[in-house]
């Protein structure tokens, strides 16, 4: 016996095996991401004062990339429609169509991945430094033109540096939760293009200094693990429609409903992939 | 190990099997195996010998309780080469060696042990059988679960032989401890623990797809849901209990390896002192979150430790009753009504957190209510014996044996469901008592029972009775020896994850009761008795495979479930016809049958 309703759907069902499995399959990754995005809240509510002083309730704000984000997020979506394209070419038998969306579609994905390496880079980049004086600032540190990555307050201290050199920011409007006053002299420099500020600090005045890495804040922490998650599913559904796109074609001659098919199967992970997407992209970007 | 038992018990398989498949090779056959019912024994030997290695950690563990600080006989010096002097000073257990042993013990008995049989073993090999189907839905996918369980285990055993051993902060795991347990290295035994978790939890979860899937798609024509056999209701709602309760546990499992290995905090909370001094580390997370990530998929867990016990059991006892199960529509509903309920009980484990009277009342409230679909259940299965012309063979020993012993398990739990007496009880030996009474004599026993009751139609053989028998009082006796004293050692104020089993408290005259530290020494004998009254077991297991009694026909118990109407071993692809299902799946002693009992597959 062969077994049943691997291609044609069962009858009292309405469903063929694949798509119950995958179905399933998102329910549990739907646990896996709600664990996630609970983590998230309980950090939240109660994060401590005093890390971000410059904050009222303890958890940084407005320190990601909010233009890069959205549009990281309308190429997830564009994606998310050409892969629903792709599948209904495959119903209208129409193949080199659906290669072409799904050509577009993986491009998405790798482009959105691109994109997240680049953050991720600016963000190792990235430092928040404390003196002695009580005054935090964010920056990236200028080291002979260059932008170090993974730094700290050790290796600051072996390459023998007595000041460094920081692009300070001038914080943005949305480091300032709704309600905050935002200070004056900051509107004045949004209003004339200034975003930074060259400053010296004296190695000696710094008490510490953090690059934006996981173990810097439980903010760090969730946003990098959430959104490497979401990154390594990215990846994960992009290499399987690549392999229909271009390896294992074959079965669209053999067998072609059972192709669409998985084409189906793999377009309901891809909108899920899309899905834990819109709800990271405003909670970690911009709440 | 596994796979050259796997071997033996294996080779039955193919003698019956298609003649038009060309034959595979050793490792197609049984290492890469997709058939549901080679990848079932391939589970079933290796959860028996993890159950078997967790036991022996307890002997261990319960020789230091007994005589505290006594190098242990034989193993002792052994530990001593194989962990390290630190570990096992002149073969005495350190309290390290008990932490990681302790540890370990709970991790394997639950992770590698039970479920893996339960689920994995019978699960797999019983389920497509019963529901009348060729093999699971996702064959590879299921060797691919078993592969990853497999490496798990590995993973977790291999971390007994690394700098600082295995993984030292109870199955729980509980942080700030779990992470701070082997400060100076970052590959401790935790890390090891944690990514063993992920592989175990990843084998679940493609397991329970592949279940539910199955149970839906393939289930014979004729098999609606009301003629499923109760084993497969347990098994469904097992499946989605891991499906959706696990991946939690698999993101606090990857929050702790990132504090393990990347130095964040996302459950070590500010300023964070130990005697090395102030933790290097950021701060501003929430231990508590652990926990509750942790019992969301704990408690659930419970009932996949007893679920597919529960599900033999119904099995072996309408058999055994020849008569229809009592109430099958309220086990039904009762298993369905668990499901739901194992969700929204988690933090009953959590009282001593100090959750406020609001949240502890609705936790109590559901905890209470989830105790009456288990009422439901067992009672329906003490009814169902009324009336009936029991046949007393093995399984059906050990299948009656897990009522009352499952029975004191659960009814001893109500008080720990309540708040009041919890944060009396908690953290206890009357805890230790409690549970194992459910997965020890309850699931063990019940497991047990599926093993004498299904090794016919695996092997072509039954199983020894003289020895079942004697395997069965004896392991009645000796686990109420070892479990009954824990009670009182609970309630007198012992605590668990002592490894001196208290004597350092006892020294100083303070609440001074020799009594309960003599119970110890009683307890330890008595799981050495329990241990000699397993060897009967395993020599029957593999004796019989050549030796036992052939069976004279694919039914020997005379059963109506499907898994009786194949060849015996079943062929690849299970049935040498499509089955069509006519009938419910206990039609015992029909009044006006000619047999006492009609399979399911009968038609008229
Ligand atoms: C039948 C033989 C068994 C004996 C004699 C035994 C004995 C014990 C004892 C004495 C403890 C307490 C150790 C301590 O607190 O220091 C313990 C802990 C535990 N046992 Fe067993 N056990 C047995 C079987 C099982 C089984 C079948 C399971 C299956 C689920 C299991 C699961 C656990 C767990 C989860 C813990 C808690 C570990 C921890 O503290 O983190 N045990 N066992
Ligand atoms: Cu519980």
């Amino acid at each position: 016996m062969d077994i049943p309703y691997t291609v044609k759907p069962r009858p009292d069902t309405g469903l063929y095996n694949a798509k119950v499995g995958i179905w399933l399959f998102l329910a549990s990754e739907v646990m896996l991401f709600g664990a996630f995005f609970s983590a998230y809240i309980l950090l939240r509510v109660t994060a401590q004062h005093g890390f971000w002083p410059d904050v009222a309730d303890g958890w940084p704000h407005g320190l990601l990339n909010i233009p890069i984000g959205t549009f990281n997020t309308a190429v997830l979506i564009s994606s998310s429609v050409t892969v629903v394209m792709a599948w209904m070419a495959l119903k209208e038998n129409n193949f080199p169509k659906f290669r072409n969306f799904m050509i577009f579609t993986v491009a998405c994905a790798l482009g959105f991945l691109g994109i997240k390496t680049f953050e991720y880079k600016e963000k190792f980049s990235h430092y928040v430094i404390r003196t002695t004086d009580g005054k935090v600032v964010t920056g990236h540190l200028d080291v002979d033109g260059k932008s170090p990555l993974f730094w700290n307050l050790d290796t600051v201290k072996s390459k023998n540096i007595e000041k460094l050199k920081v692009e300070v920011d001038i914080p943005n409007k949305y480091r300032f939760p709704v309600g905050m006053h935002v200070p004056e002299d900051i509107h004045k420099a949004h209003a004339e293009g200034r975003h930074h500020d060259e400053k010296e600090i004296e190695v000696s005045q710094i008490e510490s200094l953090k690059a934006f890495i996981p173990s810097t804040h439980p903010f760090f922490a969730i946003y990098f693990t959430m959104t490497f998650l979401h990154g390594l599913h990215v990846l994960g559904g992009a290499l399987v429609l690549a392999y229909f796109t271009f390896i294992g074609t074959d079965l669209w001659k053999t067998n072609p409903e059972q192709f669409t098919n998985r084409i189906e199967v793999g377009g309901l992970f891809w909108h899920f992939v899309d899905l834990v997407w819109i709800f990271l992209f405003p909670v970690v970007y911009l709440l | 190990m596994a796979s050259t038992t796997s071997h033996t018990s294996a080779s039955h398989g193919v003698t019956h099997d298609d003649h038009h498949h060309h034959e595979p090779g050793f490792f197609q056959k049984y290492i890469f195996s997709t058939d549901h019912k080679v990848i079932g024994i391939q589970y079933g030997l290796s959860s028996l010998a993890f159950l078997f290695f967790g036991f022996l950690l307890m002997m261990a563990m319960r020789w230091q309780l007994a005589y505290p600080g006594k190098a242990i006989p034989v193993l002792g010096a052994l530990f001593e080469k194989a962990l390290g002097t630190d570990m096992a000073q002149g073969g005495v257990m350190q309290a390290d060696l008990y932490n990681s042993f302790g540890a370990m013990h709970g991790t394997i008995m639950v992770f590698l042990a039970i479920v893996p049989l339960a689920f994995g073993a019978f699960g797999n090999y019983v389920t497509p059988l019963q529901i009348g189907a060729p093999d699971m839905a996702f064959p590879r996918l299921n060797m691919a679960s078993f592969h990853l369980y497999f490496l798990g285990g590995v993973v977790m055993l291999g971390s007994f032989f690394i700098p600082g051993g295995a993984a030292k902060s109870g199955w729980t795991s509980y942080s700030p401890l779990a992470t701070l347990a082997d400060p100076v290295n970052v590959i401790d035994g935790q890390t090891l623990w944690l990514v063993g978790m992920v592989l175990l939890i990843t084998s679940s979860l493609l397991g329970a797809v592949n279940f539910i899937t199955t149970i839906i798609q393939l289930r014979a024509r004729g098999m609606t849901w009301m003629r499923l056999p109760f084993f497969v209701w347990a098994q469904f709602v097992t499946a989605f209990l891991l499906l959706l309760a696990f991946p939690p546990l698999e993101a606090a499992g990857l929050m702790q390896l990132a504090d393990n290995v990347l130095g964040t905090s996302f459950f070590l909370p500010t300023g964070l002192v130990t005697s090395a001094g102030q933790v290097p580390v950021s701060g501003g997370g929430s231990p508590l979150l652990w926990q509750h990530l942790f019992w969301f998929l704990a408690h659930p867990e419970v009932y996949v430790l007893i679920l597919p016990a529960m599900g033999v059991v119904s099995e072996i006892i309408a058999n055994n009753t020849r008569k229809p199960l009592w109430g099958y529509r309220s086990l039904v509903y009762a298993v369905l009504a668990i499901g739901f309920l194992a969700f929204i009980v988690w933090a009953h484990h959590m009282y001593m957190t100090g959750m406020g009277t609001k949240i502890a009342t609705f936790f109590q409230t559901t905890t209470m209510m989830i105790s009456v679909p288990s009422v439901i259940i067992l009672s329906a299965l003490f009814i169902s014996l009324w009336g009936g012309s029991i046949r007393f063979n093995t399984p059906m020993l050990f299948a009656l044996a897990f009522l009352p012993m499952f029975g004191i398990g659960g009814l001893t739990g109500l008080p720990l469901g309540l708040n009041a007496t919890d944060l009396y009880l908690h953290d206890s030996y009357y805890v230790i008592a409690h549970f194992h009474y459910v997965v020890a004599p309850g699931t063990i026993f019940g497991l047990f029972a599926g093993v004498y009751y299904w090794y016919p139609k695996i092997t072509g053989r039954m199983m020894n009775e003289t020895f079942g028998r004697i395997h069965f009082w004896g392991s009645l006796v000796f686990m109420n020896l070892i479990f009954s004293p824990m009670f009182i050692q609970g309630i007198r104020g012992m605590s668990r994850r002592m490894y001196d089993g208290g004597a350092t408290y006892f020294q100083d005259g303070v609440g001074a009761d020799p009594g309960l530290l003599k119970l110890n020494v009683s307890i330890t004998h008595a799981a050495f008795g329990l241990a000699l009254f397993q060897l009967p077991f395993i020599f029957n297991f593999f004796w019989s495979i050549s030796n036992g009694k052939k069976v004279t026909s694919d039914n020997p118990w005379e059963a109506t479930t499907l898994e009786w109407q194949t060849p015996t071993p079943p062929p690849h692809g299970n049935f040498t016809s499509e089955p069509v299902v006519y009938r419910g799946p206990y039609e015992y002693s029909v009044p006006g049958a000619k047999k006492d009992f009609t399979p399911q597959g009968q038609p008229g």
